[in-house]
């Protein structure tokens, strides 16, 4: 059984139908992306795993429990966490306390301090920024910040959107890496993105969102290597 | 003119108007921490704060009535008044939240606004219904406590009654708590983040619902706080009395800088200074022109002159967020 299961989801915004059925599998321990055009409907796809949204129509398996009856906050409680497009840190509040609201729902206080060591050896600058307001921090920061955030809450699977938009091409390459580094840690990824090229190359599989629907599926490899995804993600 | 008399009886305004200005302080921040979380000015606020100060005039009418007013040292029964008071006006808020608002979530701005102003009218008949049926009487006094109109020397030969301490002390210690508690606990850091953005605090596992309530708890409580010690320091209430002071925490909160927190207490502070300073001293210095009636016009005054200056309010966001 994979670890989550997207079965045929159908979401409305009003009368926009963003996702037109669409299924997706994580297994356990992989990383897979979801990669497509703008307003292909991957943001929607990964809020209503997170239960940010209602689907009109198909299902949330996680670990084969259906999540659709659970608010956002039980299902970070049940091990799943975005990091949401545009990072949404909390600007006001200094590095410190964003990191301590990702772990707002653990009182496992030495499990947290580790994780929080364990956030500083993937991002040393936050530990030289501990009591700066997060909304003064750079761009890449913030990004630090966020996905630092997300994984002091100690998830089994971690949603990432788009966490290399507008950062630098150095710092890009350095986010992957960091990625990849998390999944070897064993958090299991599925990573939303708009730069193809990179998320393949760290993914196990992939999936093409088109206005709402899956347009193919596959190994990274094997969607490398595809005619339509070179030419339409990879530039060629 | 007279500056022997000005001088004279400047201790006893100040302290005037710190009780004032507290009594303010401990208002706006019901109406500042709700608007702080939800964007939403809370209309029912006011009465809110009346009902904590009906609850205090209750327990001490009935203590009065029982003969066991004397029974418990001044200072407990202050105690017993005050906690009884935040209590009730606690849970007041809350449940308005829950029924009022919180179905209205997602819905237009006006749409809560409108609720509230319906709840706050609720509220101020409601409580005279009860008390009209259970008193047969909707205005209330409260009873004398003697040792809270004693006067103590607080210099030389100048002294002010002990109920105007004790509303200072007690209304001073509640906001250094509740700064603390903002500012430095963790349920504190939570409300804060909700108050920034919803959406990313349940995406970290916070419980969205249940922080709006807290925010709604800890107004509550000190408006409750407020109504009680307001009872003790002027004396007769009716469930109409909340309007005016309402309306003026809410400028306090607007003055500060709405939202924020200790923007509340300087906002309520300065306006408390501000009408107790005219209402003693216009007729005095304009040679009887203009008198006490004036002094709200006279505070207003300077208030619009300080927004038109720092339209954010004198704590107003000053920190500019990348986006
Ligand atoms: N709140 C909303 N109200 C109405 N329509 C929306 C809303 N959010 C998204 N949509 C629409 O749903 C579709 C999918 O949007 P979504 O944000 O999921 O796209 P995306 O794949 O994440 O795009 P991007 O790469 O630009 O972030 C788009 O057509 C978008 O316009
Ligand atoms: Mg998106």
């Amino acid at each position: 059984m994979a670890l989550l299961e997207v079965q045929d989801l159908h979401v409305y915004y009003g009368h926009i139908h963003a996702l037109k059925g669409i299924s997706v599998a994580v297994e356990a321990g992989e990383i897979v992306t979801l990669i497509g055009a703008n307003g292909a409907g991957k943001s929607t796809t990964l809020n209503a795993i997170s239960g940010l949204l209602r689907p009109r129509q198909g299902r949330v398996l996680l670990g084969g429990q259906d999540l659709a009856a659970y608010p956002p906050h039980e299902i970070v409680g049940r091990g799943v966490v975005q990091v949401p497009e545009g990072r949404r840190i909390f600007g006001r509040l200094t590095v410190r306390e964003n990191l301590e609201m990702g772990a707002f729902r653990r009182t496992d206080r030495a499990a947290i301090e580790e994780d929080l060591e364990r956030v500083f050896a993937l991002f040393p600058r936050l530990r030289e920024r501990l009591q700066q307001v997060a909304g003064t921090l750079s761009g890449g920061e913030q990004q630090m910040l966020a996905i630092g955030r997300g994984l002091m809450t100690r998830p089994t699977l971690l949603l990432l959107d788009e966490p290399s938009m507008g950062l630098a091409p150095v710092l890009v390459e350095q986010i992957f890496e960091t990625i990849r580094q998390i999944n070897a840690a064993g958090t299991t990824i599925l990573l939303v993105e708009q730069n193809a090229f990179m998320a393949l190359e760290i993914a196990h599989r992939g999936y093409v969102l088109q206005t709402g629907e899956i347009a193919l599926a596959g190994t990274a490899r094997e969607l490398q290597a595809n005619e339509e995804v070179r030419r339409a993600y990879l530039g060629g | 003119m007279e500056w022997d008399v000005l001088i004279a009886i400047f201790p006893s305004v100040v302290v005037d108007g710190l009780v004032l200005g507290f009594v303010y302080a401990m208002i706006a921040l019901g109406y500042t921490m709700v608007y702080g979380v939800l964007q939403m000015i809370n209309f029912a606020h006011s009465e809110i704060f009346v009902t904590g100060a009906f609850v205090g005039a209750e327990i001490l009418l009935i203590m009065q009535a029982g003969g066991t007013l004397g029974a418990l040292h001044p200072l407990a029964l202050l105690a017993v008044i005050v906690l009884v008071a935040m209590l009730v006006s606690a849970v007041l808020a809350v449940a308005v939240e829950r029924i009022a608002y919180r179905p209205l979530r997602g819905a237009p701005r006006l749409i809560p606004l409108i609720s509230a102003i319906g709840v706050s009218f609720f509220l101020q008949d409601a409580i005279r219904l009860v008390e009209s049926l259970w008193r047969n009487a909707f205005y209330l006094t409260y009873p004398v406590v003697e040792f809270f109109d004693l006067r103590i020397a607080i210099a030389g030969d100048i002294d002010v009654p002990i109920k105007s301490i004790l509303v200072v002390v007690a209304s001073l210690l509640m906001l250094v708590v509740l700064t603390l508690f903002v500012n430095r606990t963790r349920l504190g850091t939570a409300i804060r983040a909700v108050a920034e953005d919803q959406a990313a605090a349940g995406l970290m596992g916070i419980n969205v619902g249940r922080m709006i309530s807290l925010t709604f708890l800890i107004g509550g409580a000190m408006g409750g706080a407020a109504g009680a010690l307001f009872g003790v320091q002027f004396g007769t209430i009716n469930p109409y009395t909340g309007f005016i002071p309402g309306i003026k925490a809410f400028t306090a909160a607007v003055l500060g800088g709405i939202g924020n927190v200790p923007g509340a207490m300087v906002g309520g502070l300065v306006l408390g200074m501000l009408e107790t300073l005219a209402a003693s001293y216009m007729s005095l210095l304009t040679g009887g022109a203009f008198g006490a009636e004036y002094k709200d016009i006279f505070a207003f005054s300077v208030l619009i002159l300080i927004l038109m200056f720092r339209p954010r309010g004198l704590l107003g966001e000053v920190v500019r967020e990348k986006l």
